[in-house]
């Protein structure tokens, strides 16, 4: 390719875009983090370096026990999405032919862009329905992760059909010819090699739902405030660092474990690729 | 594919196994969706037209001495057909939201452009850095920018020492000078802020599949560059500009969070209205007469988010 196509716009435009952009999405980010050690009760301007917000956050009970909700909500949201996303993906990718194709992909993608508000009340509405029939399920973590999960769902389908759609179909061809029944196909092949995009659909679909607001507002009942709720309603009166403390704390947690996890990913990527290359100089004569 | 698996073994069997597998595969997705995403939907409309009693909604179905009644209520509708807020508030949020889409139209195109142009080596990451901000919480970076635009906020000090605080006066986009919090302006940039990472990864999926020997043909045939970009590459991305700008659109016309926090008085949006019904004046018909016209709104756009981002996503395969 020459180079005069590679950027026909001057190369400091070409730079400078790139480096706007990314400072746009990553300033507020940096601002929380600086802002958590600041000495003044308003996170705008610098007085000083403190610790005492992540102390006063240890002590703060509303937000422990907001955020072990929130984890625990999350880590449930996280597994049935991985699993019903696998499903859908798998579906979508390798079935093209079946009665109502057509309104399940409609269905699978829609809560992608669905407005929240909308999602969160018609689940409740019908929750109410359901409650006043049977006497379950009451308002809380259990209804939540309903709403959590069917959100989810959308996210890991998208992410795992990707990668389903990338998969060299002659693998599993070659292991139906040497006889692997459908579900040894699956399990032996077809899933090893889609694991890590189910890894990132996990990860994604925890990180949601620990940051959901609005579908938890309207599904959860008295006593189950989760963290993003908690920090909602205190951000609606105003600034306050210890928002700020917990941002810093979920920031980097959440960091490390997507560069760990996608350094792990790229290991076992390329460990996979190796094995393949070497399979294929060891089948050629 | 599913030829040669048949001779090694009974092909009935065999069959019946797969048959069994698929339709438990297809089936429980099928049943969640329908059952907690569809379904809510009927739910709604029912209630729309539903009387509110003191403490729950009425059954639009009743049984009395041996007749089966159907009682639908229409009247929210018709209030909010009538009434001038209702209206003025839904055609605010249809504006904001397009303002919304064509700002990240605009520093995402651009962006997912150059991306997709630069060293091979360096794109993952690149796009690594577009995706991560997608894992650290949507509410706190919202928030963030709440200080970054209150005054003496780092946002507010470039705005105002660049002068574009000025010009935004000029332009109406602000009531008071150099106050940017709670105005449209900060509602709008909010709303960039978060989706932009949503217009720029389809876009980067079709341009980063552009095939590059068409611009070499072009150029060859005599085109500027300039023209090879508008004749070739943004119709060749057609599939990445629609699925992108509904993805931005729509969840943007029923926006709660971000109004709530960096929206004002003056920038009312349908997501907030239908939340103070439900929570503040627990008129639950009257919420769902709000969602039901907003899933009208946003039919059109859904079924073109729809169409066009199965094409982004099998672009150049």
């Amino acid at each position: 390719m020459s180079a005069r196509l590679q950027t026909r716009a001057a190369p400091w435009v070409h730079v400078g875009w790139l480096a706007a952009g990314l400072l746009f999405l990553y300033v507020p980010i940096v601002a929380l983090v600086v802002f958590s050690f600041n000495d003044s009760p308003v996170p705008t301007t610098w007085a000083g370096f403190t610790f005492k917000w992540y102390v006063a956050l240890l002590e703060d009970r509303e937000m422990m026990a907001g955020l072990w909700l929130s984890l625990r909500i999350a880590f449930f949201t996280a597994c049935a999405s991985v699993v019903l996303g696998l499903l859908a993906a798998f579906t979508l990718v390798k079935y093209t032919r079946f009665a109502g194709r057509t309104l399940f992909s409609g269905m699978v993608n829609a809560p992608l862009v669905m407005p929240e508000v909308i999602v969160g009340l018609s689940l409740l509405l019908m929750l109410v329905s359901v409650q006043r029939v049977l006497g379950f399920p009451d308002r809380g973590m259990f209804t939540i992760w309903i709403g959590h999960t069917l959100v989810g769902v959308a996210y890991a389908a998208v992410v795992i059909q990707a990668r389903l759609r990338d998969l060299n179909p002659q693998l599993e061809e070659a292991a139906m010819d040497l006889g692997a029944r459908p579900s040894q196909l699956f399990f032996l092949v077809t899933l090893p090699m889609i694991a890590q995009s189910m890894v990132s659909a996990w990860l994604l679909t925890f990180t949601l739902s620990l940051d959901d607001v609005v579908l938890s507002a309207f599904l959860s009942g008295p006593g189950s405030t989760t963290m993003p709720l908690v920090i909602f309603s205190r951000a609606r009166l105003g600034l306050n660092p210890s928002v700020n403390a917990m941002a810093t704390v979920i920031i980097v947690i959440v960091s490390i474990g997507v560069i760990l996890a996608s350094y792990l990913i790229a290991r076992a990527e390329r460990r996979r690729s190796l094995e393949l290359a070497a399979a294929a100089r060891a089948g050629s004569p | 594919m599913k030829a040669p698996a048949a001779i090694a073994r009974s092909p009935q069997a065999d069959r019946r196994g797969w048959l069994s597998g698929r339709a438990a595969v297809i089936g429980i997705p099928y049943l969640w969706l329908l059952a907690f995403f569809l379904l809510p939907f009927f739910i709604v409309v029912k209630i729309s037209v539903s009387e509110m009693e003191t403490v729950s909604v009425k059954d639009i179905l009743s049984w009395s001495d041996g007749v089966l009644q159907l009682t639908v209520k229409l009247s929210n509708y018709a209030y909010i057909l009538a009434d001038e807020l209702y209206f003025s508030t839904y055609v605010a949020s249809l504006k904001y939201a397009a303002a919304t889409t064509v700002l990240c139209l605009f520093i995402g195109y651009p962006f997912a452009y150059f991306m997709a142009r630069s060293r091979a080596t360096v794109q993952p990451a690149l796009l690594m850095l577009v995706m991560l901000p997608f894992w650290t919480s949507f509410l706190l970076r919202v928030y963030a920018w709440k200080g970054l635009l209150s005054d003496g906020g780092w946002a507010a000090e470039l705005l105002v020492s660049t002068g574009v605080g000025d010009l935004l006066y000029a332009l109406g986009l602000l009531t008071v000078p150099d106050k940017f919090m709670h105005t449209p302006f900060s509602l709008v940039l909010g709303m960039t802020y978060t989706y932009l990472p949503f217009m720029i990864l389809p876009l980067y999926g079709t341009l980063s599949k552009l095939d590059l020997r068409l611009l070499e043909a072009a150029a060859d045939l005599g085109a500027t560059p300039w023209q090879a970009f508008w004749r070739i590459t943004v119709p060749m991305s057609r599939a990445g500009i629609i699925a992108g700008s509904m993805l931005v659109f729509i969840p943007c016309v029923g926006e709660f969070v971000i109004p709530e926090l960096l929206g004002g008085p003056q920038t009312l949006m349908i997501g907030r209205v239908l939340w103070d019904e439900f929570f503040s004046n627990n008129d639950w018909p009257m919420a769902s007469t709000l969602a039901v016209v907003m899933i009208l709104l946003i039919l059109v756009p859904l079924a073109l988010f729809h169409r066009y981002q199965a094409q982004a996503r099998e672009a150049g395969r």
